[in-house]
């Protein structure tokens, strides 16, 4: 199905960021915006949804407290029970001190690698992915706000757009939705 | 009369001043009333002979538990009652404990109300030296609580000082009889005997109430003289100089006044161990002093994202003290070498309940409700999690010097409860007639208005 969007180009994050808030209070939906870095504030002008990044990074803490537990306990006293420095391992809560830096450290490394892994998926990364990118200067000194202009006219859009002090507005006819 | 009312209101929030609340007043009074009646009841009814602990233990049924587990635990017994186990020995060594008791209550609850002040005077110093941006705003809650410093550490030094020299039987080093038995207290009586001792802590004392003073006065001066920030660059460098002095005479004083009790035993990171600990417990502080201001109506221009700093970070010194407990804890506990071992063992067995209680306390509780970043937002959860951390905290310092000093022999009874009441009411009516010194906001703070408009 085919969509109508805008581009509208701005070179300083500042205009932008009020850009967005004026676009945003004449009810107009802005698809995304695309920065050659990360502007503060950026995700709450556009009202966008609050991560949950953090709750996934709990669960996988959790997922990796529990592998080390349980790979500890089957290695260390299930298993082999090994007798070191005088403490022979066959009750894992009378041997749980030694295992506390495993623990840690699991659950550690599975909360930041599965957290990575989630924010690529999320983010449709992934190696030999082509850039969704739609235009390179975003990634030198442009900024770029794509507006949805589907049910709404054209020429007040721009217009609006240019007065919120873009340098550029282009209108694109999607062919296929991206997303 | 309601004119009035309204007017001194108005002129209250003008220049936001803070007034002491004739109730805040009235209970810090009674707090302190209760503690010291309370205290003299625990001094008055300790055992006086052999026969009455005899008696005591008998009407409370301990007499066979007691007899049958005994475990030394200080150093002192292990010297000089080789066969502690038999006769009359055993009730003497638990008079001894009980004669001790409301000595140790009244040290224990008199170091944790100084720790948090200072704990709070090094977060001072280090926003200060860090030149922070966010946290100005807060600068008079801080100095409030620091003034708590000068007689905290008056009592303080008074109470070591009888200790030191041997008044009360608190440190086993202080005694020249079992020094004379031990070989070990021999070698250490250069560093450990009651003139230097005192010298010592004067020096600590001295010198931190002395930053204070100054800090507190270049903060005042900035206010009344602004231009040039003449003021503020002198605070810069006084606060950087103390918190040089400070690490050493903190870890110094972590020797001196809580390791010592443990004369025998030592470990190496004991003094970042306690900053820890002091450290979070000043932070939680500033937070709950805070939250009860703005309660109040006061320190409008605080904002709940200074409150969240704040509770991140009670939320990460509260990680940071378990990661150094439990550094000290795991070592000791693997290498297992009976002088070191001791230590931990005495505190499992004896003081199961304290020990593993803290842990839950000042570890997971903190964790689980500080991790959510929106709860460190609510003021009633930061108040929660911050009363939990400090009943924590203090029993983190009875841990550390109770087994060394009663023993066995701890319950939290009067001594204990009447003396945190005494300190508390003293440090309630300090820290609150200090804020009515100045004004709420140091307006003449060069960061002052990033430290307004503070938002994350």
């Amino acid at each position: 199905m085919a969509s109508k969007v805008i581009h509208a180009f701005y070179t300083d994050d500042d205009v932008l960021m009020d850009a967005v808030k004026r676009v945003r209070a004449e009810h107009y939906h802005i698809e995304d915006v695309f920065t050659p870095f990360p502007v503060h504030g950026l995700d709450k002008a556009m009202g966008l949804e609050h991560t949950r990044l953090a709750i996934t990074a709990f669960m996988y803490g959790c997922v990796g407290l529990v592998v080390a537990i349980t790979m500890m306990n089957y290695i260390m006293i299930e298993d082999w029970p090994q007798d070191i420095g005088g403490k022979p391992s066959f009750s894992f809560i009378e041997n749980l001190p030694a295992f506390v830096p495993i623990m840690f450290e699991l659950t550690v490394f599975f909360a930041a690698h599965l957290m990575v892994i989630t924010f690529y998926m999320r983010s449709r990364l992934w190696p030999f992915k082509e850039a969704e990118n739609p235009d390179v200067r975003t990634t030198d000194d442009h900024f770029l706000m794509e507006v949805d202009a589907g049910h709404h006219d054209v020429n007040t859009l721009t217009n609006l757009l240019g007065d919120t002090g873009a340098v550029e507005i282009k209108v694109i006819d999607k062919q296929e939705d991206n997303h | 009369m309601r004119i009035k009312i309204i007017i001194s209101t108005i002129k209250n929030i003008y220049i936001d001043m803070y007034t002491l609340s004739n109730r805040l007043k009235l209970a810090s009074f009674v707090f302190m009333a209760v503690g010291l009646i309370g205290l003299i009841i625990g001094f008055a009814t300790r055992p006086g002979s052999i026969e009455d602990v005899k008696e005591m233990m008998a009407s409370h049924g301990h007499d066979t538990h007691a007899v049958q587990t005994h475990n030394d635990a200080s150093q002192h017994d292990a010297s000089q009652h080789e066969d502690a186990h038999s006769g009359d020995a055993h009730y003497e060594h638990v008079l001894h404990q009980l004669q001790n008791k409301p000595w140790a209550a009244l040290y224990v609850a008199a170091f944790f109300f100084f720790m948090i002040a200072l704990g709070v005077l090094a977060f001072y110093a280090i926003q200060i030296a860090a030149q922070s941006g966010w946290s100005p705003v807060l600068f008079r809650v801080m100095e409030a609580i620091t003034a708590y410093l000068v007689p905290g550490g008056i009592i303080l030094l008074v109470i070591l000082g009888l200790s030191g020299f041997h008044v009360n039987h608190l440190f086993v080093w202080a005694d020249p009889e079992v020094v004379a038995h031990d070989a070990l207290l021999q070698g250490k009586a250069s560093w450990l005997n009651g003139g230097w001792f005192i010298v010592r802590a004067i020096i600590f004392l001295g010198g931190w109430i002395a930053y204070r003073h100054f800090a507190v006065k270049y903060s005042r001066k900035q206010d009344e003289e602004p231009t040039g920030n003449v003021w503020y660059k002198k605070s810069f460098k006084i606060s950087a100089a103390f918190l040089v002095f400070f690490i050493y005479t903190e870890s110094m004083m972590s020797w001196d006044w809580i390791m010592s009790f443990d004369p025998h035993w030592f470990s190496t990171l004991f003094g970042w161990y306690v900053f820890a600990g002091l450290f979070v417990s000043g932070i939680t502080t500033i937070a709950l002093v805070t939250i009860y201001l703005k309660s109040k109506g006061f320190l409008e221009f605080v904002n709940n994202s200074h409150i969240h700093d704040l509770a991140k970070f009670m939320f990460a010194i509260s990680i940071f003290w378990t990661y150094l407990w439990f550094s000290q804890f795991m070592l000791i506990w693997y290498s297992n070498i009976p002088e070191e071992v001791t230590y931990f063992i005495t505190r499992i067995e004896d003081y199961q309940l304290p020990f593993f209680g803290m842990i839950a306390m000042n570890f997971i509780f903190p964790l689980l409700i500080l991790m959510n970043s929106d709860f460190k937002r609510l003021n009633w959860f930061v108040v929660m999690a911050g009363v939990v951390i400090l009943c924590g905290h203090y029993i983190d310092v009875f841990n550390m010097i109770m087994p060394a000093t009663v023993g066995q022999s701890w319950f939290i009874g009067v001594s204990e409860i009447s003396a945190v009441l005494l300190f508390l009411g003293l440090f309630l009516f300090t820290v609150f007639t200090a804020l009515t010194k100045a004004p709420l906001l140091a307006k003449g703070n060069p960061f002052i208005e990033e430290s307004k408009h503070f938002h994350y």
